[in-house]
């Protein structure tokens, strides 16, 4: 049972079952035309997939794209097509690897092509970059743009204001612009089935994410993690395959606590875990496995990031609510983490790092996101000081490959995770990961 | 006697300390690390070990009552004797090297008079080489290759001159054989190297006396204690090529922390300039590290710049910091970019600026590039301690002082002439707590 070849663990239900979602997706996108089918190109944070179901419209979202042409090796091609036309080698990285894409015919990831959208659904505005991402899309294909202005979460909380002024604009500009894009009658009983579904999955997710509490935590949440937001981040939430997934997802978790067992790599199974640590920030793509490798190779699993809350901080209760449908989609747009403020931020890395049993942070820090970035530097400090426990840094970016050095990566990951293995030797810190043998611990909701 | 040893292979140079099981440091090596850890590893060490019998020979000289002076006076002599074999040995062996290259087609025509000539070549080098290790001797290096090769240029252009062939087929020769030569691993006879020194170093002291004998003796029985490697530890950028298992490797940050521990115990602030990376680390009272920050993709600013630097100038690296010394003014410089940094100093010359304020410049630049480094890492706190290749930069470190003292106030800056070592001696410690502790 504990060494089980990569050729298995390919086999594990729900990566099959995500695997036939997501290019069940790519499919749709390639034959939308075909079949008369209109497409809403949106992006992840703050994401309106519930209303974009009720609308029958296609889902094509251009993050993923530049993320699944990453791991692909795709993507350093794409930026050098789009710095040749002009834009700067500082600029967003996903920016440049869609706009790229875009240049070199358009064909996706799965080497399909891909539709010209129909509308451009711009439903959150805490990345500012996403605005000037559309309208560089919008000079493109001069479709359609809907934009939801979400106010950002200065203070640290959302008020009522915030929310009706979200409401309001579903009401007069999304809702209608969306009927009109599709010749759909918006229908709101058939919102709330959807976001009924989509709550059932969130609490799945939500568990699934908290599994990382025992020790051995069975998962991984940041490179594994990724994989596990991929249903509930992008097309699928509301649908009942992604209900279905975080079914099949959660009994082989259950089964690997059971069986005390640790996260699933690309290598197999991951024998001992020896650091336990939280991760801020994306991240790399384009040596993705690479980057993984060097975690796993020293025994260190992450028990909890925050880019697996990009696209909705569920762990924090919130759910979609089919009894106040538009408010509630009000509040996942205000409530992602990048609408956090640097406050809130720290308050829940902080809250990781203990509820997790963490031995410290450590922060990817995105060359090209500054979005993300910024202040990163602040939230290290402040979390060493609140927690006593090490911090560091590493730098790397999304899509570029040229910004991804394994020598430097490695060796910081490798001085990081030796300074707790220091600090645990002479009594600072006491070691947060599971000795080898322990039972694991009873810490599921 | 137990030995524990720690090896830093940096992208410039490999270094390599020799602790004994006090951690008191019994020897240091370097060499160049020619993109061949292997042999450079091989190389540092063993001059460590060269260098540990020194500590040795000095421990067992102890004991006899030498005049005022005399017993530095004949560790230096029997110290540039040894060095004198050495290079005699690797002259042969470059001699026999080069003879083997100088066949085929290219030199059918010539190859009588190549034979002749390095034959002559040779036999000058040889001739010269007591003069290179005599006392008071200047050496730009201390690497063979550096060495050995500034001669045979000078030597080699001439003898072809008057031998009539084209200095290049010479210099070919030479190209081909000097990196064999340079990554064989030293041969094993130090014992007979180190007797052959001993005679030498007494002929050239007859101050020794009646006191040879004695003396003979001592080194010969220092000569005999056998030097078991207990524990090797490895860090640095090639540290991954080291054939050692995961508990004989540590990240250089942890090394350059602890090693800047031993040597300074007061120090909470490291900075490291290397070859390819600045480092800053911050440490607490036991040389544990707390916090780094290092530079990120790019080696802009670090050591390989200044290299580069010296290089578009035609100077050696230790030439720059005393000419930045030189300079009345200090020209703003902002990239430090090492693609750049040629075109930024040709574009500067053009506009009619004095060498040394641009490399005056270029110093400050370096620096300032560290003290982002370093406020990242959570500051300069007392005391700071400045390690790496950079350290031994005079210009460097006086421009460093005034922005520590400008941005942090009074703060006790070490720089300790052997700081180049810093990562081996920690590693060097984390061998010994391995097996001691």
């Amino acid at each position: 049972m504990n060494a089980r070849a990569p050729k298995e663990v390919v086999k594990e239900a729900s990566m099959l079952k995500q695997k036939e979602m997501i290019s069940g997706n790519y499919a749709k996108l390639a034959s939308a035309k075909e079949q008369g089918r209109k497409v809403v190109s949106t992006f992840v944070p703050g994401n309106l997939n519930e209303l974009i179901m009720c609308f029958d419209l296609v889902n094509n979202l251009p993050e993923i794209n530049a993320i699944q042409n990453g791991m692909r090796k795709k993507t350093g091609g794409y930026i050098m097509e789009a710095e040749k036309r002009g834009h700067s080698e500082d600029v967003c990285t996903y920016v440049k690897a869609d706009l790229g894409m875009i240049a070199k015919g358009n064909l996706g990831p799965d080497g399909h092509p891909l539709p010209a959208p129909d509308a451009l659904l711009l439903s959150y505005t805490g990345c500012f970059t996403f605005m000037k991402w559309f309208e560089l899309v919008r000079e493109q294909y001069k479709c359609e743009t809907l934009m939801l202005h979400v106010p950002y979460e200065g203070d640290g909380h959302a008020t009522k204001n915030m929310r009706d002024y979200i409401v309001k604009q579903l009401k007069e500009v999304i809702i209608p612009g969306l009927e009109r894009v599709s010749g759909v009658k918006f229908d709101i009983d058939r919102l709330r089935e959807i976001l009924r579904e989509s709550a059932k999955a969130e609490s799945h997710f939500v568990w699934v994410l908290q599994s990382a509490k025992n020790k051995p935590s069975p998962i991984d949440a940041y490179f594994g993690g990724v994989y596990y937001v991929g249903p509930i981040f992008t097309a699928f939430r509301g649908t009942p395959d992604a209900t279905e997934y975080y079914r099949l997802l959660r009994g082989e978790i259950e089964q690997r606590i059971a069986n005390g067992q640790g996260p699933i790599t690309p290598d197999g199974e991951m024998k001992e875990e020896k650091y336990r640590l939280v991760v801020e920030g994306p991240p790399n793509w384009t040596s993705f496995r690479d980057f993984w490798k060097m975690f796993y190779d020293e025994g260190a699993v992450v028990v909890a990031s925050t880019y697996t809350k990009v696209g909705g901080v569920y762990d924090l209760g919130f759910r979609h609510d089919p009894d106040h449908p538009l408010e509630s989609l009000a509040d996942y747009c205000l409530g992602c983490y990048t609408n956090r403020n640097l406050p809130s931020r720290i308050d829940l890395i902080e809250k990781y790092v203990n509820e997790y049993e963490a031995d410290g942070l450590l922060i990817n820090s995105i060359k090209s996101c500054n979005s993300f970035s910024a202040g990163q530097l602040l939230i290290l400090r402040e979390i060493e000081r609140r927690t006593g426990r090490p911090a560091a840094f590493i730098e790397t970016d999304l899509v570029d490959p040229r910004y991804f050095s394994p020598a430097n990566v490695k060796n910081r990951l490798e001085s990081y995770l030796q300074m707790i293995e220091q600090k645990r030797r002479s009594g600072i810190a006491p070691p947060a990961a599971a000795m080898p043998g322990a039972a694991p611990a009873a810490a599921m909701q | 006697m137990r030995t524990f040893i720690g090896i830093d292979l940096g992208s410039t140079t490999t270094k390599a300390v020799v602790m004994d099981e006090n951690s008191a440091i019994l020897g240091r090596g370097i060499t160049n690390s020619r993109s061949n850890y292997d042999t450079a590893t091989r190389v540092a060490k063993h001059e460590a070990l060269i260098d540990t019998r020194f500590t040795l020979f000095r421990r067992g000289l102890g004991a006899i009552a030498f005049g005022a002076g005399l017993l530095e006076q004949f560790l230096a002599e029997l110290e540039r004797a040894f060095r004198l074999e050495q290079y005699l040995e690797q002259i042969g062996d470059l001699e026999r090297v080069c003879g083997d290259n100088a066949q085929g087609e290219r030199f059918r025509d010539v190859q009588g008079k190549i034979r002749d000539a390095l034959a002559e070549v040779f036999a000058q080098l040889r001739k010269d080489a007591p003069a290179l290790f005599a006392k008071g001797a200047k050496r730009k290096s201390d690497f063979f290759r550096d060495i050995a090769g500034s001669r045979f240029m000078a030597i080699g252009e001439e003898v072809a001159g008057r031998y009539k062939f084209p200095f290049d087929l010479l210099l070919n020769i030479y190209d081909r054989s000097i990196i064999e030569v340079e990554n064989r691993p030293p041969a094993d006879d130090e014992s007979g190297k180190l007797l052959r020194a001993l005679d030498r170093a007494i002929g050239f002291m007859p101050s020794l006396a009646g006191q040879s004998a004695d003396v003979a003796q001592a080194v010969r029985a220092s000569l005999a204690i056998p030097l078991e490697e207990t524990y090797v530890v490895g860090t640095g950028y090639g540290r991954v090529t080291l054939p050692f298992s995961k508990e004989h490797i540590r990240s250089e940050i942890l090394c350059h922390g602890l090693g800047a521990h031993l040597m300074y115990p007061e120090t909470r602030t490291v900075l490291d300039i290397g070859g390819q990376d600045t480092k800053a680390i911050q440490v607490d009272a036991a040389g544990i590290v707390e916090n780094f920050q290092m530079n990120d993709r790019c080696a802009a600013g670090c050591g390989r710049y200044l290299g580069y630097i010296a290089d578009e100038m035609n100077l050696g690296l230790h030439e720059l910091g005393p000419l930045a010394m030189q300079a009345t003014r200090t020209v703003r410089i902002n990239s430090t970019c090492t693609v750049f940094a040629g075109a930024e100093l040709r574009d500067r010359l053009a506009l009619g600026e004095k060498r040394e304020d641009i490399i005056a410049g270029l110093h400050r630049a370096i620096i300032l590039r560290a003290m982002s480094i370093l406020s990242r890492s959570g500051g300069v706190k007392d005391q700071f301690t400045f390690t790496g290749g950079v350290a031994k930069n005079e210009a460097a470190v006086t421009e460093l002082r005034k922005l520590i003292e400008e941005n942090y106030g009074k703060v006790a800056i070490n720089i300790n002439p052997d700081s180049i070592y810093t990562g081996a001696l920690g590693a060097a410690e984390f061998a010994r707590r391995a097996v001691v502790h």
